[in-house]
C-alpha cells in the first residue's frame, strides 16, 4: 500500500500551537528579554548585555544551589529506584491482598506537596511529633533546624516516603505485564531466584523504570514546596535547592534581571538532561 | 509589546532563530531529511542535529560568557563552527 504525504493535517496542530506560544513560548521570549536589562519599574530600565550570566555563574551561592541540587537528585533517585523494585516484587500479586497493598503504598502519591511538608515538619519536632520524640527519648541529638546533616537525612527520607511509591506501582504494573508462561519456562530450568529477576524481570522492567527515572528525576530537580515548609532552606543556606533560590532572587528581592538570567541557565540544563533520556529511550524503543 | 521589554539583540536573536527554523522548514520541504548516522553516537536527522547544535552551543556561550574575559562574539564564533561540523558531519 501506498502512504500518501498529506502535510495539511499539520494545520490541524495550530490551536495547540497557539496555545503554547500564548503559555509557554512568549513568555519564555520575555524572560530572554528581562535576562539582558536591569529592570528597575515598567518605564525605567536599563540594557547590560551578557552581565547577569556572569554574575549568575560565578555566584558561589547558587553553584553550591546547583550541586545540592544534583546530590539530592542523585540520592533519592539511587535509594527510590532498588527500594521501588523491591517493594513491587514483594507485593501480593492477586486478591484482596493486592488491592489493599495498592491503595495503601499510593496514600502518599495524594497527599499535596506543602502538606507533606507540614506532616514531616511535625513529625519531627521533639516536644509533639513522634519521631522527633522517640530520638530524642533514646538520647539522639536531632535537630533538623540546628544540624545540617539532620536536615539533608530527613529530606531524602521525607522525598523517599513520599515517591518511592510511584517506583514500585510503576514497577508492580510492570511486572503484572509478564506472561506467567516465562516464569513456567524459568521453573523447568531450575532457575535461582536471582536468574528470574535479572534476566525475565529487570528487562521486561527497563521502560517503566527509564519513565520513573525521568519522571523522578525531573520532579526532585524542581523540588520546592517539601524542604521550604520543612527546613525553610535551613539551617543556613545548607537545604537551599535551585527553585527556592530563584523565588527568593525573582519575588522576594524582585530582581527580574538576575532571576531570568539563573531561569534560562536552570531551563538549559533540565532541557539537556531531559534531551539525553528522551534519546535514550526512543532508541531502545527503536532497537526492540 | 511593550510590556515584553524587548531589546534589539534578543529581537535580533530571536529573528534569527525564527528565519533558522523556517528555513529549515523549506529545506525539510524541498529535500527530505534521511536519518543517517555520523560521527555522534545516535543516528540523526537534520532537525535532530540542529537541536543538538543550538543546545550545545548554548552551553559554549554560557562557558565563554562566563568563566572567560573574552567577548561573546568569539562564543558565536565557535558555535558557528561547530554547527557547520555538525550539520555536515554529525
Amino acid at each position: 500500500m501506498n502512504k500518501i504525504e498529506n502535510n495539511k493535517a499539520w494545520f490541524l496542530v495550530l490551536p495547540v500551537f497557539v496555545l503554547v506560544a500564548f503559555s509557554a513560548i512568549i513568555p519564555l521570549m520575555t524572560v530572554v528579554n528581562y535576562s539582558v536589562q536591569d529592570v528597575f519599574d515598567t518605564n525605567t530600565r536599563y540594557f547590560v548585555g551578557t552581565e547577569w550570566f556572569k554574575a549568575i555563574l560565578n555566584d558561589a551561592a547558587l553553584q553550591s544551589a546547583l550541586m545540592k541540587q544534583f546530590m539530592f537528585s542523585f540520592t533519592t533517585l539511587s535509594i527510590e529506584i532498588p527500594l521501588g523494585i523491591g517493594i513491587a516484587l514483594l507485593m501480593p500479586k492477586r486478591g484482596m491482598a493486592a488491592s489493599l497493598c495498592l491503595v495503601l503504598i499510593a496514600l502518599p502519591l495524594l497527599i499535596p506537596l506543602n502538606v507533606v511538608g507540614t506532616i514531616w515538619q511535625i513529625f519531627t519536632r521533639s516536644d509533639i511529633g513522634l519521631m522527633g520524640w522517640s530520638l530524642r527519648e533514646m538520647g539522639v541529638a536531632y535537630n533538623i533546624s540546628r544540624n545540617p546533616v539532620d536536615a539533608w537525612a530527613t529530606i531524602i527520607l521525607m522525598d523517599v516516603w513520599h515517591w518511592t511509591p510511584l517506583i514500585a506501582l510503576l514497577c508492580y504494573s510492570g511486572l503484572r505485564s509478564i506472561p506467567e508462561a516465562y516464569y513456567q519456562a524459568a521453573r523447568i530450568d531450575r532457575a535461582s531466584r536471582w536468574a528470574i529477576f535479572r534476566y525475565i524481570q529487570l528487562p521486561k522492567l527497563t521502560n517503566v523504570l527509564i519513565i520513573g527515572i525521568l519522571l523522578r528525576f525531573m520532579d526532585s530537580f524542581m523540588i520546592y514546596a517539601e524542604p521550604f515548609v520543612l527546613t525553610g532552606g535551613g539551617p543556613g543556606s545548607s537545604t537551599t535547592f535551585l527553585s527556592q533560590a530563584l523565588t527568593t532572587m525573582a519575588i522576594g528581592q524582585f530582581d527580574v534581571g538576575p532571576a531570568a538570567a539563573f531561569s534560562i541557565i536552570y531551563f538549559l540544563i533540565i532541557l539537556a538532561v531531559s534531551w539525553v533520556f528522551y534519546t535514550t529511550i526512543m532508541n531502545m524503543q527503536k532497537e526492540k | 509589546m511593550s510590556w515584553m521589554v524587548w531589546t534589539t539583540p534578543t529581537a535580533g536573536f530571536f529573528i534569527g532563530i525564527g528565519l533558522i527554523l523556517a528555513s529549515m522548514s523549506i529545506w525539510q520541504y524541498v529535500s527530505p531529511s534521511i536519518e543517517r548516522k555520523g560521527f555522534l553516537p545516535i543516528k540523526t536527522t537534520r532537525g535532530d542535529r540542529l537541536f543538538i547544535g543550538l543546545l550545545t552551543s548554548a552551553f559554549i556561550h554560557l562557558g565563554i560568557v562566563g568563566f572567560t574575559d573574552l567577548s561573546i562574539l568569539v562564543a558565536t564564533a565557535i558555535s558557528a563552527i561547530w554547527m557547520a561540523i555538525l550539520m555536515r558531519w554529525g
